[in-house]
């Protein structure tokens, strides 16, 4: 038992070096000084109330909110339809189009972050908005197509094929029958994808411009000037987020569907 | 009606397609042909001459691999015995797997921040060393390959951590304890039967943390600078700060070919090592 009790010393100390430094910047929120300390001095909640009075971050949060799930939506329309005819049809190239559904997650983001300001905004004058939109519905397909494939292969088809000789349609069976039975399944990865839009930083990066803005780059640009516990305090509320959403994933559909 | 039946998966397939197609495999080949047509004259490999050999781009690139191949090493050597011991030891499996999950849910930015409060000067690493009088006076240890380094072990470790939990828990405890009862020591077990049956979650595992490494955008801003640069930044840096539209498609296109070869190579060693397959 030995061997395992100083496995377990290390285990501690590799969840110290995860989870510390978060802590840290947790504490460092309610200090009472003009600039980031740990240990704080004093205890204060100015600068809660400071986050919540800037429109900077309360504007872009929107904005990445309205992306995540709006991108979701659009990665949803375009795959499940996709990811139901590579199971349920018979057809040459098969894996060909599945490997170009998986695309995405196959180029590094910050690249493609690049071309898509390189030859889609640039060449088609978009708006901010909409190429947000785009660029964070292509980083959502693959995780549609990788979760919703690997749900719809453990699907009996004989279901559909019954309801579908007692009369029902095809679109009646799809939302009907299909649907239902892959619930969590898309649940799952709708999830993922808004929590990796959410977060993401290196597409939007190339994406936003003048007057639109999204958190994580909004925070980047803060950081790079101020250096006070107005941003841990904004880190603060996204990570208490982030816990509330792991729990409410933990109840529902179990943290182990999900990664 | 009946031609529409029969052909209606193209047309579950035919949005996702295009929409791929418009906004990324059309524009992804356009930077390729770009790069070898820099003066908009005929096809020349100039582009990437250029750039190979400025001294900066080696620099970057060499900097780039090296810090992703030890962050790799890194995680590998901190998560295994961590695996280990929630795989086969554990009594709060799950909790100690939510635990892992929380920091891979928290935005990059917070987390390399998280560095810039702990390795500033006036963080609480200066103030240690400082009071332990191995410093003068606080200095800063930001800005450089150290610092991006222990942003990226933080950022990639949980990925190392979760790919090996399930590979080590699909090992039989019987195959160890039979391993043990012919005569094998704690060591010889571990070398010979557990080491070889979780190679495939170390390769998993390593392909994510390299490529996270070498693609990663966020830490190396924050915690590199503008003094330490890597591929990524440097892409930013030609596009964003320079305008220099070729040689930050020259970049990508390299990027792409690294983390393509790499991920490839790492496969098929584990194929070779795997007993399994």
């Amino acid at each position: 038992m030995k061997k395992s009790k100083s496995l377990l010393l290390l285990t501690i100390l590799v969840y110290f070096f995860l989870i510390g430094p978060l802590v840290i910047i947790m504490a460092a929120s309610f200090s009472d000084t003009n600039y980031l300390t740990f240990p704080g001095k004093g205890f204060t909640l100015k600068w809660y109330a400071q986050v919540l009075t800037m429109s900077s971050f309360i504007d872009s949060a929107r904005t990445s909110i309205i992306v995540a799930v709006v991108s979701t939506l659009f990665a949803l329309a375009l795959g499940l339809p996709a990811a139901y005819a590579l199971n349920r049809y018979r057809f040459r190239g098969k894996e060909v189009i599945k490997t170009v559904f998986l695309s995405p997650v196959l180029i590094p983001v910050i690249v493609l972050g690049f071309i898509m300001l390189r030859y889609v905004v640039n060449a088609f004058k978009m708006p901010v908005m909409p190429s947000l939109l785009i660029g964070h519905t292509l980083l959502g397909i693959p995780y549609v197509m990788r979760v919703v494939t690997a749900a719809l292969s453990n699907f009996d088809f004989a279901i559909e094929e019954a309801a579908g000789s007692l009369g029902a349609t095809k679109v009646y069976c799809f939302f009907n029958i299909i649907l239902p039975n892959i619930k969590s399944a898309i649940a799952s990865a709708s999830i993922m994808a808004m929590i990796n839009s959410f977060n993401n930083v290196s597409l939007s990066a190339f994406l936003t411009g003048p007057g639109v803005n999204v958190l994580p780059i909004e925070m980047m640009a803060y950081v790079e000037y101020h250096f006070d516990p107005t941003i841990a305090a904004l880190a603060t509320l996204l990570m208490v987020a982030t816990l509330a959403v792991m729990l409410i994933i933990e109840k529902t559909l179990g943290l182990k569907s999900v990664v | 009606m009946n031609w529409i039946k029969n052909k209606a998966w193209i047309f579950m397939i035919l949005p996702g397609i295009l929409f791929l197609a418009v906004f990324m495999l059309i524009p992804l080949c356009t930077l390729l042909i770009a790069t070898f047509f820099p003066n908009e004259g005929a096809f020349s490999l100039s582009a990437y001459g250029e750039i190979v050999r400025s001294t900066y781009f080696q620099q970057v690139f060499v900097r780039s691999i090296k810090l992703s191949i030890l962050s790799t090493l890194v995680c590998a050597v901190l998560g295994y015995p961590a695996a280990y011991y929630i795989a086969k030891f554990s009594k709060n499996k799950g909790m100690l797997m939510a635990f892992a999950v929380f920091p891979m849910f928290t935005s990059p930015v917070i987390r390399s921040f998280s560095w810039m409060v702990i390795l500033g000067k006036k963080g609480i690493v200066n103030k240690l060393l400082v009071s332990a009088g191995l410093f003068a006076k606080p200095q800063s240890l930001l800005y450089n390959e150290f610092s991006i380094t222990v942003g990226f072990v933080q950022l990639f470790l949980p990925l190392m951590i979760l790919s090996l939990i399930g590979v080590l828990e699909s090992i039989p405890d019987d195959l160890t304890l039979a391993a043990r009862n012919l005569g094998c020591t704690a060591m010889e077990t571990f070398v010979k039967i557990t080491l070889p049956l979780s190679v495939s979650g170390l390769v998993t595992g390593s392909v994510l943390v390299f490529t996270g490494c070498i693609t990663a955008y966020t830490t190396p801003q924050l915690l590199g600078g503008t003094d330490t640069r890597v591929l990524s930044t440097m892409i930013y840096q030609y596009a964003m700060s320079l305008g220099d539209w070729i040689n930050a498609s020259v970049v990508a296109v390299i990027m792409i070919i690294v983390t393509m070869l790499i991920s490839s190579v790492f496969n098929a060693v584990s194929k070779k090592v795997n007993p399994l397959t």
